[in-house]
């Protein structure tokens, strides 16, 4: 398991999600508060490579032995690659929530749209409050 | 931490999958001081409890325990519990925590001339220690399956029961109340591994064991659940010729065990292709699949039978297999 951290360079939606944002690209994954909550993951069902997610709906859906849970999209847009690491060993997103552990790349419908999402002391501020 | 039957119990200590291999591999410690224990006594609680286990009491001796139920009139299952045959006269059934007031209530109600039923649940505190390493882990003598003895872990007087949920070998350990912090500790200085409700519900699951509410309740019969081999139809319990009857008709359905051909995670109350659905469900932490248990039309319990299960609305494929979906490799 990883130790809890909420890297500055990302941006967060309040539903346990992060962003990378490169470009008119980003990656997604979960929050380590999300996977921490959930427990062990055991597996991932991801979108399909061409589809296409809204923000704050699911795209997806993570299990761990006892629970499921949706994930939220932290941005709209069109998924390029999905993490074929997360499927096959869902574990590897509590090892590393935002490094090996991430989810799924987009291509950003509206860029615009991260002006919305928390910065990284937001996100704590916001999950201290739980 | 969450409530369970009025109880604060720890779903997991370090993590269901970790919890639940510790114990297939060597030994792990589960507290279950929620269960019940009611004590049945008077020179009449065999003739008694004949009339209302389904399994034959007369099978068991001194020392000896028997998985049974405490069934209804419609051949339902108030409680599915463990008979401990004390003396002759003297019977201790552990039951469910969900149960105990049902099943306490059900008794009492029913009790005969010359037997006595008290419910002593507060009395007493349950540590199952189970996995291959369990017995040689405390120091304890190895006995037969269904068997149990006075005995002391560390100091702590216990009464040694050789029974458990999870397939294992293994015991359940029963002191009195106030010795109970002192046994787990004892236990867990031996090196055993704590184990919560969330790996209990998997190790079960697995071999599986029915879970009382899930599987098996007040509305479902002993023969469509597959556990005819714990009643003795020629002898007369409550709801005998219900089960009788099933038995000679055959059961419109039965309980089936399956294991998914997909990637998806069964859980309870997803519905089964044909008329089914599912009772229990999980990932399997021993085969890394997901598995479980649900009613189905006789016509398709079979093993080897095709399932499709609404997962979330997704049609999932699932196979029948035969009971259990686990087995130890020797």
């Amino acid at each position: 398991m990883a130790t809890e951290s909420y890297p500055d360079d990302l941006r967060y939606h309040p539903e346990h999600d992060w962003a990378r944002i490169d470009g008119d690209e980003a990656v997604l994954g979960i929050t380590w508060y999300a996977q921490d909550s959930l427990g062990e993951l055991v597996l991932f069902d991801g979108p399909e490579v061409g589809a296409t997610v809204a923000k704050d709906g699911s795209y997806a859906e993570v299990e761990s032995v006892k629970a499921v849970s949706d994930v939220v999209a932290p941005l709209s847009g069109e998924v390029l690659e999905v993490n074929q690491k997360a499927i096959d060993e869902p574990e590897t997103v509590n090892e590393d929530p935002y490094g090996e552990g991430w989810l799924v790349r987009i291509r950003l419908a509206d860029p615009g749209e991260a002006d919305q999402l928390l910065d990284a002391a937001a996100y704590q501020a916001h999950i201290a409050e739980l | 931490m969450v409530p369970f039957a009025g109880w604060e119990m720890p779903v997991q200590y370090t993590g269901v999958i970790p919890e639940h291999l510790a114990v297939r591999a060597d030994a792990g410690a589960f507290d279950v001081s929620h269960m019940g224990q009611l004590h049945v006594e008077g020179p009449m609680s065999a003739e008694f409890l004949q009339a209302m286990l389904s399994n034959d009491l007369d099978r068991i001796s001194d020392g000896e325990a028997q998985y049974t139920l405490l069934t209804n009139e419609r051949g339902g299952i108030v409680d599915d519990l463990i008979v401990y045959r004390m003396s002759h006269g003297h019977y201790l059934l552990v039951v469910n925590a969900g149960n105990r007031e049902a099943a306490y209530g059900w008794l009492k109600e029913r009790e005969a001339r010359g037997t006595e039923v008290r419910d002593a649940s507060d009395e007493y505190a349950l540590v199952a220690v189970q996995g291959p390493r369990s017995l040689e882990r405390l120091g304890l003598a190895d006995a037969p399956a269904f068997t149990h003895a006075m005995g002391e872990v560390d100091g702590v007087e216990v009464m040694v029961c050789r029974t458990g949920y999870t397939g294992e070998k293994g015991v359940e350990l029963m002191c009195a109340e106030d010795d109970a912090v002192a046994l787990w500790d004892a236990v867990l200085a031996r090196g055993v591994v704590p184990v919560g409700l969330g790996a209990r519900d998997t190790l079960r699951l697995e071999v599986c064991y029915p879970l009382h509410g899930n599987d098996i309740t007040q509305d479902t019969d002993a023969i469509s659940a597959g556990l005819a081999w714990t009643c003795a139809l020629d002898t007369d319990f409550t709801g005998a010729d219900v089960l009788r009857r099933i038995k000679e008709e055959g059961p419109e359905r039965r309980l089936a065990a399956f294991v998914m051909e997909e990637k998806a995670i069964p859980r309870p109350k997803m519905p089964i292709e044909g008329g089914g659905e599912v009772t229990s469900g999980t990932q399997s932490p021993s085969l890394d699949v997901g598995i479980g248990m649900g009613y189905v039309p006789a016509a398709q319990a079979a093993p080897d039978t095709e399932l499709v299960i609404d997962v979330r609305g997704k049609p999932r494929r699932a196979r029948v297999v035969k009971k259990p979906i686990y087995r130890k490799e020797h």
